[in-house]
């Protein structure tokens, strides 16, 4: 197994998080939304895994197994959210969601 | 109770009685009720003077009660009688009287007939409380009831927005020279430590910092308050500055104009002045400024009683001139050639007055002198009155406008306030008073009738007894009143005695008068003519600026009035509330920003959270 | 105790009358403005025996009532007397019978509610005046606001929303820097002392030195000043005025105002004698300014009850005037101008009221001519606005009288110039009066009912009352050295 250097990992861990965020922001369907957001929660996962080799620890990847925990129970309520959300609204169109304008 | 306190007792009674039953008084009822006061206080006042002239005592004083006290100085509610405040409360309620009986029978059928009364009621009640007072600011009580009393007669046709308006003027111009007399009086109570009137004039004497000048330059104690009373006595009586309001004040009922615009309550400033004479001897500046500006505006008033049209209006600009007199003789220090001609000037002014309202009813509410004409024939018994009346007015020898005008005009000469020039002063006004006088004989009794022939005189005043009876008294004592003699010597210092003066002063001030009715014959010709059925007021610029006071009320206009009113609709909305309301507007401001930013979408929360994380990070690196 | 008992009662009965609005007991209806007619008529009485019968010399302040409050503060329950606060609550418990007597028709919503406000108010006042603790009086100084702006805002005219914000704020900001000072007495206390003390008695005699004193003078300075109304802090008042219902008006104007007056006198002048000296000067030509500007604004005014709201900023400077004059003739001046502004002020808004139950309008142009159907109204009316322009016979003429000759003792050219608030005054007054009932009648209205006859009747019997013997007042200030 060659060794990959620690800053392309975090290179690529911070592409993916940059590619998350925008698609949070840009993107209008809340599926997608949800969907970026995995992005970015993997994201961070590779960046563990990435410390954890170079420091020749687990903690990294106990981290990244907490993260897909994490993610997992996320995307549940954000799917049932979703749901409801279609039954409501007839629409997955976030911005239709202004209730809390000042 | 003694007579004195109860002096003013009655016609406040009956005012109560007249103001809480109102309209629900019979004429008869309401008019028993307040004549029959004022005839209780003329009787009463008769019987004071009486006693005081019997008594050894000069005065006669009655306590009731302590009003208040300023510090050590105690001001009472007392009353206080010596011979110059019984001349005054003999004219009140004589002349009082006479005139509330003219006035019940005259206004007998207006619809407010009672609270016509009860306001003349409680003028005289302010009036006797002014003349009585102790004290100065019980005779500041009065003088703003008689103020309030004016107003509201001369506004008592309220309808008319004239009356009010002339109503407003009048208790507002007036005001401000209250004012100056109430700084006067927090003035002298500083320096004097007392509002007594009697201590007043015996510390003004005998205080030795009073008329003494603290610096060089700077004028005394004694000087301002001497000055600042003249203020309010100029408010009251119509003289120079504050004179505009007497002839708007016409307005008012006739009867008003006789009792309160000629005979008693301008006449307040004069007593003032008499009775503060203690003040005004220690500053002879004031004096001075007094006599010069009583004599100034007995000329402008002169000039511009002749360009009238309103056979009331030429009165009220003579009676200002009459106060002019006046106030010439206290200037002059002839105190009591002043107050002599103040009470012959009631008794006549009240005489023509009244006789002018007889005719103005009679032409049913015609004033314009111009639309009268030829009234000798047609009212011979108003006419032979308004005769006397004028006669009185111009000084014709041996009426009492005569003697006391003489003794005015024979003091002024060697007077070491007044002088040469004010007694030139005052032999030309006593000239336009006899041209002015003749212009409105002429023009209202002489020369052809030029109101319509057809008109029917109403006569409902004619046939009243009652009514011809009180304007006989008038007349009788507007012709031997000045038979009269009033011994002043106890309260008014003495007068310079003129006989050192020429002796040519007598007979040109006696043959002035004939000399302006000579003038009059022959200059006003047409007037008196019988053959010209219509005249036209002259339109000249020249005549109606005079006819309009002068240009007084313009001059007001412009540098009072209008500005007062401009600054006030300028800052209409309040300049500090602007300021304050401005915090709320920059607050409002911020909440607009800040709400804009909530604009409730997910994205763009997480996008701004998210860029502002990032700033965070680089501002916490670099 | 009796004290406690008046407030406790006063805000009970608000209670009551809250409670029992509108519900049967025992087959009659209760009606909220009975209980609280009721309720202030006997806590009046209560008040006004039990001082006459007390054996205490009321001449300097005499503790009535001590109950620890707040121990580890040390903060007490401690209500005093002297003739100042029994002369203020005096009068405060007679406007309350006038501001229900006002109400009587014209509150119809929530009328329980209302009524609760109102008492809740008068027993805040109450507290103000007799509170010798000062975290009591801050507390009685807030318990004071709230029903107030409730009133202002439930039951008010138009614009009664801002009006009551705009109220509530000026007075809330200006009070938290009377808290401010009062914090930082308690703290220089316990500096000097060595235990915490909130009591006004044992402030008395802190010795501060020169500039501590003047800023904690300045903190209370400025809550009583926004209160009085002096200008520049006066722009709430016309507003909550205006909207106010009527007997809001008569309350603000009435009592409220005096509030500030009470604590100049009580607290300012009283425990900063030095500062405020020093600090005189300005507070002269705020008052004079206020005197001036407040008559000049009045007469500018097309609103009925705006313009005598003016005309109390006016009148209020003569307080602030005369207070800082720190002269005996001048201190009985400002009594009885308190007294009487109370009484005429009150008498005003009253009117206003009359007359905004006949033609629903403030707008002086829609008045006019009204002496010819109501004359009754019409002379009442005279006589209050001759009260307001200080005609000699009625109360507020010996008040500004005595305040201005006292004054002119120390302050000559600011005299003078308060003088012309005279003028001033008159102006406003023709104004206000001619406006409403001279000219020609554009309506008819009814005159006086019965119940507004015995409030205007009774206002103008304590005017000219206290106008012709004011000695009535007045005795109980003699000698009073401020």
């Amino acid at each position: 197994m060659t060794d990959i250097p620690l800053a392309h990992v975090l290179i690529l861990s911070s592409l993916l998080f940059t590619i998350g965020f925008v698609g949070v922001v840009v993107r209008k369907n809340t599926l997608f939304m949800l969907m970026s957001l995995e992005v970015m929660l993997n994201a961070v996962g590779v960046a563990f895994i990435g410390a954890g080799s170079v420091w020749q620890e687990a903690d990294g990847q106990i981290m990244f197994m907490l993260i897909l925990t994490l993610a997992a129970a996320e995307v549940a309520v954000g799917l049932a959210l979703l749901i409801r959300m279609q039954r409501r609204y007839r629409t997955l169109d976030i911005d239709v969601l202004s209730k809390m304008k000042g | 109770m003694n007579l004195l306190a109860s002096l003013p007792l009655y016609p406040l009674l009956s005012f109560l009685v007249l103001i809480s039953f109102g309209k629900r008084l019979s004429w008869a009822v309401a008019s028993w009720l307040s004549v029959g006061a004022m005839g209780l206080s003329a009787l009463c006042s008769m019987l004071l003077v009486a006693q005081l002239s019997t008594s050894e005592v000069n005065v006669i004083t009655s306590h009731l009660w302590q009003w208040f006290s300023v510090g050590s100085a105690k001001v009472n509610v007392s009353f206080y009688l010596d011979a110059l405040s019984a001349v005054m409360i003999l004219v009140v309620t004589g002349v009082g009287f006479l005139i509330h009986l003219f006035a019940a029978i005259y206004m007998k059928s207006d619809e407010n007939f009672t609270r016509f009364m009860a306001y003349m009621n409680l003028f005289i009640v302010a009036m006797l409380v002014l003349v009585l007072a102790d004290n100065l600011v019980l005779l500041y009580l009065g003088w703003e009831g008689v103020g309030l009393c004016s107003f509201l007669l001369i506004g008592f046709w309220y309808q008319e927005k004239n009356n009010v308006l002339a109503a407003r003027k009048a208790f507002i111009v007036t005001r401000i020279g209250d004012t100056a007399m109430a700084i006067g009086l927090f003035l002298l109570f500083k320096s004097l430590s007392s509002l007594n009137i009697v201590e007043i004039n015996q510390l003004a004497q005998t205080s030795e910092t009073f008329s003494l000048s603290i610096a060089n330059n700077e004028a005394s104690d004694a000087y301002w308050a001497a000055l600042l009373l003249l203020g309010g006595a100029v408010g009251k009586s119509a003289q120079l500055p504050l004179q505009t309001w007497l002839p708007d004040a016409m307005a008012g009922p006739t009867p008003v104009s006789a009792l309160i615009h000629a005979a008693t309550m301008v006449t307040a400033g004069v007593y003032l002045i008499a009775r503060m004479n203690g003040v005004f001897i220690m500053a002879p500046e004031v004096m001075t400024y007094v006599a010069w500006l009583g004599a100034i505006t007995l000329l402008l008033a002169g000039v511009a009683a002749l360009a009238q049209t309103d056979i009331k209006r030429v009165l009220a600009y003579s009676t200002m001139s009459q106060i002019g007199y006046m106030m010439l003789a206290l200037g002059a220090g002839a105190w009591s050639a002043g107050v002599f001609h103040l009470m012959t000037h009631a008794f006549f002014k009240a005489l023509l007055f009244l006789t002018a309202g007889a005719v103005i009813l009679a032409l049913h509410h015609q004033q314009n002198l111009f639309k009268m004409g030829g009234l000798l024939k047609k009212l011979p018994f108003e006419s032979a009155l308004f005769f006397i009346g004028l006669a009185c007015l111009v000084a014709l020898p041996g009426t009492s406008g005569f003697f006391s005008k003489e003794a005015i005009i024979a003091s002024l000469w060697l007077s070491p306030t007044a002088g040469a020039s004010l007694w030139w002063c005052a032999i030309l006004g006593a000239l336009l008073t006899s041209i002015y006088s003749c212009r409105l004989f002429f023009l209202a009794f002489l020369g052809e009738q030029r109101f319509p022939k057809d008109l029917v005189i109403s006569d409902h005043l004619e046939t009243n007894h009652l009514l011809r009876g009180a304007l006989v008294v008038l007349a009788l004592l507007s012709l031997f009143g000045g038979l009269f003699t009033i011994d002043l010597s106890t309260v008014l210092p003495l007068s310079n005695e003129s006989e050192l003066s020429p002796g040519w002063l007598h007979a040109v001030a006696i043959i002035t008068p004939f000399i302006g009715i000579a003038f009059s014959w022959f200059y006003f010709k047409r007037y008196r003519s019988r053959d010209i059925i219509s005249l036209n007021e002259s339109q000249s610029s020249w005549l109606v600026f005079c006819r309009n006071g002068l240009g007084f009320d313009v001059i007001y206009r412009f540098l009072l009035v209008k500005p007062y009113c401009f600054i006030t609709q300028l800052n209409r909305r309040d300049l500090f509330d602007q300021l304050i309301m401005l915090s709320a507007w920059y607050v409002e401001i911020w909440r607009d920003v800040l709400s804009a930013s909530q604009n409730g979408r997910l994205r763009w929360f997480a996008g701004t959270f998210g860029l502002s994380l990032v700033g965070l990070i680089l501002v916490v690196i670099l | 105790m009796m004290l406690t008992f008046v407030i406790l009662g006063l805000l009970l009965s608000g209670s009551l009358a809250w409670y029992s609005d509108d519900k049967p007991f025992f087959g009659v209806r209760f009606q909220a403005k009975w209980v609280a007619l009721v309720a202030v008529i006997i806590f009046s009485l209560i008040f006004v025996f039990s001082v006459y019968l007390s054996p205490l010399n009321f001449q300097t302040l005499q503790t009535i009532a001590h109950v620890s409050w707040i121990n580890s503060l040390n903060i007490n329950y401690t209500l005093a007397l002297d003739h100042l606060s029994i002369t203020l609550i005096m009068l405060t418990l007679f406007l309350a019978l006038i501001c229900i007597l006002v109400s009587w028709d014209e509150i119809q919503e929530k009328s329980g509610f209302y009524y609760f406000n109102l008492l809740a108010t008068f027993a805040g006042i109450i507290g103000v005046f007799s509170a010798v603790d000062m975290f009591l009086f801050f507390f009685f100084w807030e318990v004071m606001l709230l029903p107030m702006t409730a009133l202002i805002a439930i039951w008010g005219h138009e614009k009664r929303y801002f009006a009551a914000i705009k109220f509530f704020i000026f007075t809330q900001v200006s009070s938290l820097l009377m808290l401010v000072a009062i914090i930082a007495m308690a703290y220089i206390h316990q500096q000097q002392v060595g235990d915490l003390s909130f009591s006004y008695q044992d402030w008395l005699s802190l010795e501060l030195n020169n500039e501590l004193a003047l800023y904690l003078m300045l903190g209370f300075f400025i809550a009583f000043a926004v209160k009085l109304p002096s200008v520049p802090f006066h722009s709430w008042l016309p507003d909550a005025h205006t909207q106010a219902p009527t007997a809001g008006s008569v309350l603000l104007a009435g009592v409220l105002l005096k509030t500030g007056a009470y604590g100049l006198i009580r607290f300012v002048i009283q425990l900063f004698p030095q500062a405020s000296e020093n600090f005189a000067p300005i507070a002269v030509t705020l008052g004079v300014v206020s005197i001036l500007y407040g008559a000049k604004m009045a007469f500018a005014q097309t609103d009925f009850k705006r313009l005598v709201a003016y005309s109390s900023i006016s009148h209020m400077g003569f307080v602030m005037l005369a207070l800082f004059s720190f002269n005996e003739i001048a201190y009985q001046g400002v009594i009885v101008t308190i007294v009487a502004h109370g009484l005429s002020s009150a008498a005003l808004f009253s009117l206003a009221g009359m007359i905004y139950q006949r033609i629903h309008s403030r707008n002086l142009t829609d008045m006019g001519g009204f002496w010819q159907s109501a004359p009754r109204m019409g002379g009442f009316g005279l006589a209050f606005a001759a009260a307001a322009f200080g005609l000699p016979g009625l109360a507020n003429f010996v008040g500004e009288f005595l305040s201005l000759v006292g004054a002119y003792q120390v302050f000559p050219v600011m005299v003078i110039l308060a003088a012309f608030g005279l003028i001033g005054s008159a102006i406003y007054g023709m104004v206000l009066f001619q406006k409403t009932f001279q000219g020609s009648s554009l309506k008819t209205v009814p005159d006086l009912s019965c119940r507004e006859l015995i409030v205007s009747s009774s206002l103008l019997m304590l005017l000219v009352i206290l106008g012709l013997y004011p000695n009535l007042l007045l005795q109980y200030f003699r000698g009073v050295i401020l």
